[in-house]
């Protein structure tokens, strides 16, 4: 039985069609990927991540076990700040890439829903074992979730949502009251443009589907739902990882890449192999690919060069943006300077591809 | 599945053949093209290639997925739809029209005749 979110009456009423992620019946669009897609780079999307898993810290021993468990040091992280950071392994794979932020008298933490049960075993492990003295509490299914991105989200839902959302910063966050109701919200997100993440209570979700779906649903609105396909595209363009993609147990995080996200002067969980890792350079990097022609590069797809199996990719589509095919691929460390020409063996046809910066798209700042 | 043809024919890995005269066209269904969501890239034959009955004649690809296109009929390309170079997306909205992928020029005289009624391929997919 697929676990559904508050919102599912909404996505079955807005016409979704609905897809099994991570044991979650989940939107994958409304209208089309593609649709869906440049609505958000135009104007906005809203979509439901309420499957996402939202996990509460309290005590005192939280500083002390975060620093443990996650790759960035959070001793200097104030209230009002989020930061993105990963859990390892004890080989300095990634167990999962999260969000991690700081508020009043908790913290919380954001994972994949594909990891929140593993997330959750392995903090309550590292808690036992090492003797810290704090509370985790999951709240995934007592809360809500949605992402609302697009350059004109935060004009839009200035006035509406609680807290001074046009002077927040990136990755700030405030918690608030709106009709005697908890809303914390977030200037994050995963698609490449501004927007916001709000969490509400789960018996919140429907009244709100409510007041807002009827707007959503006119074609000429300025935000309209927005299922897991677009996202996936959103955050290719970006080129943001996704757990499972560019990131696994066995993948570590300075091959995706992510290096701006481990502190290696502290001591956490996997830090020893990373350190091993950085001495002498990951064997293979994430790199971004453009291919020629239309057809796309799946996962898993082999990269040549001069004969040789030098890379794979982990994520690839046709990007609406930019209309070229485009991937990310981990490839050998010596053909990762721009302009790389590689061969992509799509299920035999031998596609030309050349390295590229990544993101593969930046939003135009604002204002 | 109000809106599919009783006149073509199907196979169950969800081609339409429409005959006219000696004439196969052949594309996919509605309910194939709403799987796959957004078409991005369809590989056709060059015309005059000759196509097998049960055959690959191609490939598509979605947002995703990628997956091959099969023919029911036996015979010679004559034509392609050339418009799918560009717009893709005409297998998504128009899939038994504008969205068509090829001709084959048949020498059977009962080509389709093997292939699932609109009844059949409905039943195989569960409605």
């Amino acid at each position: 039985m697929l676990k559904r979110t508050p919102f599912y009456d909404y996505h079955v009423s807005a016409g979704a069609k609905l897809v099994d992620f991570a044991g979650w019946e989940m939107p994958l669009h409304y209208r089309g990927i593609i649709d869906e897609h440049e609505q958000t780079r135009r104007s906005g999307s809203m979509f439901d991540v309420s499957h996402m898993g939202r996990l509460h810290f309290t005590g005192k021993d939280v500083v002390p076990f975060l620093n443990r468990v996650l790759t960035r040091n959070v001793s200097a992280q104030k209230v009002g700040q989020s930061r993105y950071s990963l859990v390892c392994n004890p080989s300095g794979g990634v167990m999962d890439d999260i969000i991690i932020s700081r508020d009043q008298k908790n913290w919380i933490m954001v994972c994949n829903a594909s990891n929140r049960e593993k997330i959750v075993k392995h903090l309550g492990d590292v808690r036992k074992t090492e003797s810290f003295d704090l509370d985790i509490a999951d709240q995934t299914e007592s809360t809500a979730m949605v992402a609302i991105q697009g350059p004109e989200v935060i004009e839009k839902l200035a006035d509406v949502l609680p807290g001074d959302v046009r002077s927040m910063k990136r990755y700030q966050f405030e918690t608030g009251s709106l009709m005697m109701t908890k809303f914390t919200v977030f200037r994050s997100g995963y698609t490449g443009e501004d927007g916001v993440e709000v969490i509400l209570p789960a018996r919140m979700a429907g009244m709100a589907m409510k007041m807002l779906g009827a707007k959503l649903d006119k074609p000429d609105a300025t935000i309209r739902p927005a299922g897991l396909g677009a996202r996936d595209t959103l955050r290719i363009e970006a080129g943001m990882p996704l757990y499972g993609h560019e990131l696994s147990e066995t993948i570590d995080p300075l091959s995706a890449g992510l290096e701006w996200a481990v502190d290696l002067t502290k001591n956490f969980i996997g830090v020893e192999p990373l350190r091993e890792i950085a001495k002498t350079g990951p064997k293979r990097k994430l790199v971004g690919l453009e291919l020629e022609g239309r057809r796309i590069a799946r996962q898993g797809t082999a990269l040549q060069a001069g004969g040789a199996v030098v890379g794979e990719v982990s994520s690839g589509t046709w990007s609406p943006t930019l209309q070229k095919s485009i991937a990310m691929a981990f490839v050998d460390s010596a053909l990762t300077a721009e302009e790389t020409a590689l061969i992509a063996d799509l299920k035999g046809t031998l596609t030309p591809a050349k390295v590229v910066k990544l993101p593969f798209y930046k939003r135009q700042p604002h204002g | 599945m109000a809106n599919l043809p009783a006149n073509y024919r199907y196979l169950e890995t969800h081609e339409w053949h429409r005959l006219d005269g000696d004439i196969v066209t052949i594309g996919i269904t509605q309910i194939a093209a709403d799987e796959l969501t957004d078409v991005t890239f369809v590989a056709l034959p060059k015309v005059g290639t000759k196509i097998e009955a049960n055959h690959k004649f191609g490939e598509i690809d979605s947002v995703k997925a990628n997956s091959d296109l099969y023919s029911g009929a036996s015979g010679t390309v004559i034509e392609i739809n050339h418009q799918l170079a560009d717009n893709p997306g005409l297998v998504n909205n128009d899939p038994y029209e504008a969205g068509w992928m090829i001709k084959l020029q048949v020498t059977d005289p009962n080509p389709l005749d093997k292939l699932l009624t609109s009844e059949q391929y409905q039943a195989k997919m569960g409605h």
